[in-house]
């Protein structure tokens, strides 16, 4: 059996179906797996649940899904500088659950780690909190949030080992750790697979039992939303 | 006609609440300008909740890495020193009371501590990203704005008229007029420190809570 797949649509066929929920990481522009989520596209599949921090930029990432009207609903911490978005959204066709960011990130680590609920003091007294349970722990009011799990998560790494153990890049990395213990499948994009060994048991980002399919990245254009840099002092 | 500070020494005012071996959140905005002013002999270490402790300064020209990106999704450079580590990892550590300080911008503050600065209904759908957490986990909220709206209004006031970031969660207020804390238990503002030339008659004009001034200090 391998987990090393030819190239990103089959690394997803089989896994796609109308209605379901999909996790997909990213923070900004930054670590989206930008080969997986055109064959998504590509595939056609309608009223999808993503879960991601944000929903990509003009013709960028999750972009995409938007503009076939692919998704039904986005479950998100900030959604901005999208247009796109806010069009779907106040014309009442996309629905929005937004979800501080550390929320979002702890649902999700919660969904891989088997805990169907948690207590935070992000959100209290806030909208955020509304409808759900409020208690009190050692005189500090804390709400209750649930986990997130999905029927899919795209991950995308820097370098995986045929067994799936992968490695991330700087700040690349954000949501996709998470992301891949909380998938029902995870299916992982990698600029370079390597071999047995290449990779220190040590340094092992995420091990291998979360990882159920990888594939070599196709796109890997890494765009950048905002460029910017200093001038060299000159001497 | 009075000034008060501008937004470079709003920050530089800001940086002095900075203390040696802090592990500080600073937000968009002013509260980047900051990093520019930590005072000699401070040592201050940066996270950006991303995923990363340690920010470095803004890269050269031409030495943008894609990878390596700011909370404000901004190109940063990593020090010899920087760790990086997952979303998750990252919010624990807010979380968890771990992070000294946060410096962050706001829309509205109350004197009792409450924090309105993510949305202004039916006008703005962005999300509240980080800030919700940051506020509700580090262990001081320092808050970097303008003292009053481009309408001259006040944006300090009693009760916070925006949906709420967080509850009870401001320590201190910087604004371009005065530096004010919170206190939470009478809801009044304390007035710290004003800038240059202004009054304190000027500044309890302009705030939409009460302002007591026994503590003032005239700033140098």
């Amino acid at each position: 059996m391998t987990k090393i797949y030819e190239d990103p649509r089959a690394a997803l066929e089989g896994l796609l179906f109308d209605g379901m929920t999909i996790m997909s990481g990213g923070f900004g522009l930054s670590g989206n797996p930008e080969s997986l989520i055109p064959e998504i596209k590509a595939a056609g599949v309608r009223d999808l649940t993503v879960i991601s921090n944000n929903a990509g930029a003009d013709g960028f990432g999750l972009w995409m899904l938007l503009e076939t009207r692919q998704i039904r609903k986005m479950i998100s911490s900030y959604v901005g500088e999208n247009k796109l978005f806010e069009q779907q959204y106040l014309s009442g066709d996309l629905e929005l659950e937004l979800t501080p960011q550390g929320t979002l990130a702890e649902r999700i680590r919660a969904g891989g780690a088997g805990i169907p609920a948690f207590y935070t003091r992000t959100g209290v007294g806030t909208v955020v909190a509304e409808g759900k349970p409020v208690e009190e722990f050692d005189g500090v009011l804390y709400v209750r949030e649930r986990w997130l799990r999905a029927d899919l998560s795209l991950v995308k790494a820097w370098r995986a080992d045929p067994e799936g153990n992968l490695q991330f890049r700087k700040t690349a990395r954000n949501f996709n750790p998470v992301m891949a213990t909380a998938g029902k499948v995870t299916v992982v994009e990698v600029e370079e697979i390597v071999e047995a060994g290449a990779i220190s048991a040590d340094c092992v980002h995420t091990p291998g039992i979360y990882v159920d399919r990888i594939v070599k990245s196709t796109i890997n254009e890494k765009r950048i939303e905002k460029l910017t840099e200093r001038a060299r002092e000159t001497p | 006609m009075m000034t008060g500070w501008t937004r470079d020494q709003m920050a530089q005012r800001a940086a002095l609440e900075l203390q040696d071996g802090y592990y500080v959140n600073l937000g968009i905005g002013i509260p980047t300008l900051v990093a520019n002013y930590i005072p000699d002999g401070v040592h201050v270490t940066l996270q950006s909740e991303n995923g990363m402790l340690g920010m470095g300064p803004f890269p050269y020209v031409g030495e943008a890495d894609p990878d390596l990106i700011n909370a404000g999704k901004q190109t940063i450079t990593e020090l010899p020193t920087s760790s990086y580590f997952s979303s998750a990892d990252s919010f624990a550590m807010i979380r968890g009371g771990h992070i000294d300080m946060a410096i962050l911008g706001a829309m509205e503050v109350a004197a009792n501590g409450d924090l309105a600065n993510w949305t202004i209904p039916g006008k703005m759908v962005k999300g509240m990203g980080g800030a919700m957490d940051l506020v509700a986990g580090v262990q001081r909220v320092v808050v970097v704005m303008d003292h009053t709206n481009k309408a001259g209004e006040p944006k300090l006031l009693k009760r916070c008229e925006l949906p709420l970031t967080g509850q009870g969660v401001v320590d201190l207020v910087i604004t371009d007029l005065c530096v004010l804390k919170c206190d939470r238990e009478t809801g009044r503002f304390v007035l710290v420190e004003l800038a240059p030339g202004i009054t304190a008659e000027y500044v309890i004009e302009r705030t939409g809570a009460p302002v007591v001034t026994e503590t003032a200090g005239q700033a140098a």
